[in-house]
């Protein structure tokens, strides 16, 4: 029932990863390198534990790409990617025609007919989205302008695919094969049949579609999925969502990336973004990984170590031309102070895109088999030395830059820093959710109930459902940048367990808990947690001071009442804190939690006295002594107006 | 060499220009407590026993706070009518800040001129702090005449950078007792006696 194939298939691309990859983050080269290389070591050049299937799985594989982009959307608010518009088709624009020329220009001198020129230019202005968003986002320079600008620009290169798959059987016509129109007839059928204005219409049709669907219609979906509490149905529907627009926009003649990209940013300002995110990232890396490793399954070494001195001069050719044509460009959208090198090195390889362009261009007899071999090679090696490149940037580039900025401009305070992240919030958070929003701080809401959200958001805050106990979840919400995190969720132990999670990763982070009870308090102090609230103390005071009111204080009196009582239970509690860190096993046992709190609280109680704090109120003393020296009796001269005190009897109970 | 505490009061300090460069001064200087009321008590629950503790062991007292009403912020007579207990600062058995020395530094909206029988103000700044003056002498301390900063809302930075300065030396000299001996009673303040 079960192909055995399978599993040792598996085994192997599993087992090769999880050596590998771990060896090369080591190295500060990130996890393509690893992946490549664990591809080229189960290859059939090495070890020939993979072989032909390798091509499908690299299909396969490929739409790791895809879900790689609709988490990109995903960042990508449509008013951000309406202000990118200039980078995206300027920038984009710009580089795949420089770059194209510059490439055509070269095949051309060496020896190549035009059009095959044109499309060795074509076919390798493209950049590969893959290796480069990877790595770019494993050293987090995605935020990076360098990094921004090479997103549009790799966007503007998936709009890009469509015209050159036009462009290339066009080519093919020039080139002087003469009859090549007859044996290889333009793939004719289905959405490319119909006519130009219909397939305009229907991909704005299509467009349109997937907008409305994404505004107003996920947002229900996913709240019936969510509100069923079922994870994998959550999952299944996020994945319904990428597959489908992937699909639609496949079949009316766009990349399905473009697509998934479109659906994620529609999707940016939905409330279960952050869940979308989390639900999709493991599965995007793993894709990616098994797109990594079949690339390096596929290179031909045989065909290499024929001719190693060509493929390699051929490499650093591509790489120093596309290099160029990109400097050249980034610094006409005015990119400086090293982004523009950064830039230039990360798109400076060829795409995956290539290898389906170079068989297409290998059935249209663009090229013979040979050349389309070796442009393979290049491509995968180009591809192969990009985290190589961004090694030099980090230790050569970014530091001379570095130096001779600190010699020119004063650095810049950093954009973010002040995030603040409240998680949980039902009748607590809300309450701490409201008072920092009424006075001016942005705040990110989490929360696990799905009814709260759609509540919550209805009257304006900016909210998003997920399980908060989810540590992928706190990062999706960007716990690394925030200033302060409001711990404010109704579950203890799970909030404990945050708590002890983000001292660990994150111990610069400030925390502030809410707590069950006293001993959830010190579970808090014990794990470093200094800002802890317990969430019915002082609720009950207030409580205790209007009943102090009604039974005849006057109101300032059981004000001063509770106030006195809250510093005592101050000093009450750092007494009980010290015991219970000694003593620790004895308070863990949960049945008896609330009796044992009780029995210790009154009796440190008893060690201690509510100092009386407001005598000087009290003028019992002052009248006393003015009767010992008078020698008159303190009835007698209880107006006394003695050193401007004026005494209306206001005396403490005592 | 005397022990400074500085009992300093002001409600918005986020919003201070003169107070907030002051305050900074006179913590630079060494061998000064610098004790922020609003700071420490924001709920106005003064720690009356921790208060007392540190009256006792400094030499020289000082209220620095805006001339709000002409007086102090609340929470400074909240100080004051708490902390200076019957038979802790006065009263027969109260003889625990004798000999001290205690003054008042202040800022006010207005010119000098305005601080004057004539001027709109009706009375001077010395006499509007007759209730300190009085509270000092009665708690047996010497209350020496007020370092002001006058017109306050329309003084330059550097204006206020040069306050500062003068109160850094004002306070250098309390602590090593350099200040001249004079007749108190007769200045109007202390601005013009710093060395």
């Amino acid at each position: 029932m079960y192909n055995q194939d399978f599993f040792l298939q598996a085994m192997i691309y599993l087992l090769a990863a999880v050596i590998t990859v771990p060896l090369a983050k080591k190295t500060g080269l990130g996890s393509v390198p690893g992946y490549l290389l664990a591809g080229v070591i189960i290859g059939p050049y090495v070890l020939g534990w993979v072989g032909q299937e390798s091509e499908k799985v690299m299909h396969f594989a490929e739409f790791g790409v895809v879900l790689m982009l609709f988490l990109i959307g995903l960042e990508m608010q449509p008013s951000l990617l309406w202000k990118t518009r200039h980078s995206i088709f300027g920038m984009g624009g710009m580089q795949v025609v420089t770059t194209t020329l510059v490439i055509a220009g070269a095949a051309w001198m060496m020896g190549l007919r035009p059009n095959q020129a044109a499309a060795m230019g074509l076919i390798l202005s493209l950049s590969s989205t893959a290796i480069v968003l990877q790595t770019l986002s494993e050293k987090g320079l995605l935020k990076n302008s360098g990094g921004r600008s090479a997103i549009s620009v790799l966007l503007f290169q998936d709009l890009a695919v469509i015209p050159i798959l036009a462009l290339l059987p066009l080519l093919a016509v020039i080139g002087g094969i003469s009859d090549v129109k007859r044996q290889v007839p333009p793939p004719q059928e289905g959405f490319a049949a119909l006519p130009g204005a219909l397939q305009l219409l229907l991909i704005v049709t299509v467009g349109m579609a997937v907008i409305f669907a994404g505004r107003f219609v996920a947002r229900h979906i996913f709240r019936f999925v969510a509100g069923a509490g079922m994870r994998e149905v959550f999952t299944a529907s996020v994945l319904l969502l990428v597959i489908g627009s992937a699909y639609g926009t496949a079949k009316i003649g766009l990349s399905p990336a473009l697509g998934t990209f479109i659906a994620g940013v529609v999707l940016a300002e939905n409330e279960y973004r952050h869940e979308l995110e989390v639900t999709i990232e493991p599965i995007k890396g793993l894709l990616l990984g098994l797109f990594f490793i079949s690339v390096g399954a596929g290179i031909n070494f045989t065909l290499f170590f024929r001719e190693p001195l060509l493929i390699a001069g051929l490499v650093l050719l591509l790489i120093l031309l596309k290099f160029g044509a990109l400097w050249v460009t980034a610094r006409v959208f005015g990119l400086r102070h090293g982004r523009h090198v950064l830039f230039a090195l990360a798109l400076a390889q060829a795409s995956e895109f290539g290898f389906v362009l170079v068989s297409f261009s290998d059935t249209l007899r663009i090229f013979d088999h040979e050349t389309s071999s070796l442009i393979i090679m290049v491509i995968i090696f180009s591809m192969a030395l990009t985290p190589l490149l961004l090694v030099i940037n980090e230790k050569l580039v970014r530091p001379w830059y570095v130096r001779r900025r600190n010699r020119e401009v004063p650095d810049k305070i950093p954009e973010t820093g002040n995030k603040i992240i409240i998680a949980g919030f039902g009748r607590f958070g809300l309450v701490v959710g409201r008072l920092l929003i009424a006075n001016g701080f942005t705040v990110t809401i989490l929360d696990s109930n799905p009814a709260n959200v759609e509540i919550l958001r209805k009257y304006g805050f900016k909210l998003f459902y997920g399980d908060v106990t989810r540590p992928e979840m706190l990062e999706a919400a960007g716990v690394k940048d925030a200033r302060l995190l409001v711990l404010t969720m109704a579950e203890d132990d799970e909030a404990l367990k945050i708590a002890g999670w983000l001292k660990k990763n994150y111990p610069n982070l400030k925390i502030a808990a809410r707590a069950r009870d006293t001993f959830h308090e010190f579970e808090f102090y014990k794990l470093g947690v200094q800002m802890v609230q317990r969430e019915t103390f002082n609720s009950a005071v207030e409580l205790g001071s209007r009943s102090l009111h009604f039974l005849g204080f006057n109101r300032y009196q059981a004000h001063r009442a509770a106030l006195t009582f809250k510093h005592h239970e101050d000093s009450i509690m750092r007494e009980l804190y010290e015991h219970w860190l000694k003593d620790e096993t004895h308070f863990i046992r949960e049945s008896r939690r609330f009796s044992d709190q009780l029995t210790e609280t009154l009796q440190t109680e008893r060690d201690f006295s509510i100092h009386e704090t407001d005598c000087a109120w009290d003028v019992t003393s002052v009248r006393k002594e003015k009767a010992e020296e008078t020698g008159l009796r303190p009835d007698e001269d209880s107006r006394s107006r003695d050193h401007g005190r004026e005494d209306d009897g206001h005396a403490q109970n005592g | 060499m005397k022990k400074i505490l500085i009992l300093f009061a002001h409600p918005a300090l986020h919003k201070s220009r003169i107070h907030s460069r002051l305050a900074r001064a006179a913590g630079e200087v060494e061998g000064v407590t610098f004790c922020n009321l609003y700071d420490r008590y924001p709920d106005f629950f003064i720690h009356v026993p921790y208060e007392q503790k540190q009256l006792r062991v400094h030499d020289v007292l000082i209220w620095q706070h805006p001339f709000y009403w002409y007086s102090c912020p609340a929470l400074l007579k909240e100080w004051m009518d708490l902390v200076l207990e019957h038979n802790f600062a006065y009263g027969r058995k109260g003889t625990n800040l004798h000999g001290k020395k205690a003054l008042s530094v202040i800022s006010t909206g207005g010119s000098e001129a305005v601080y004057t029988r004539q001027g709109f103000s009706h009375y001077s700044v010395k006499q509007f702090l007759a209730p300190f003056h009085q509270t000092a002498r009665l708690c047996g301390m010497e209350y020496l005449p007020p370092f002001v900063v006058h017109g306050s809302h329309l003084l330059r930075e550097e204006e206020i950078d040069r306050y500062a300065d003068w109160y850094a030396r004002l306070l250098t000299a309390l602590r090593d007792n350099t200040l001249p001996t004079v007749k108190w009673q007769d200045a109007e303040s202390i601005n013009s006696l710093i060395p």
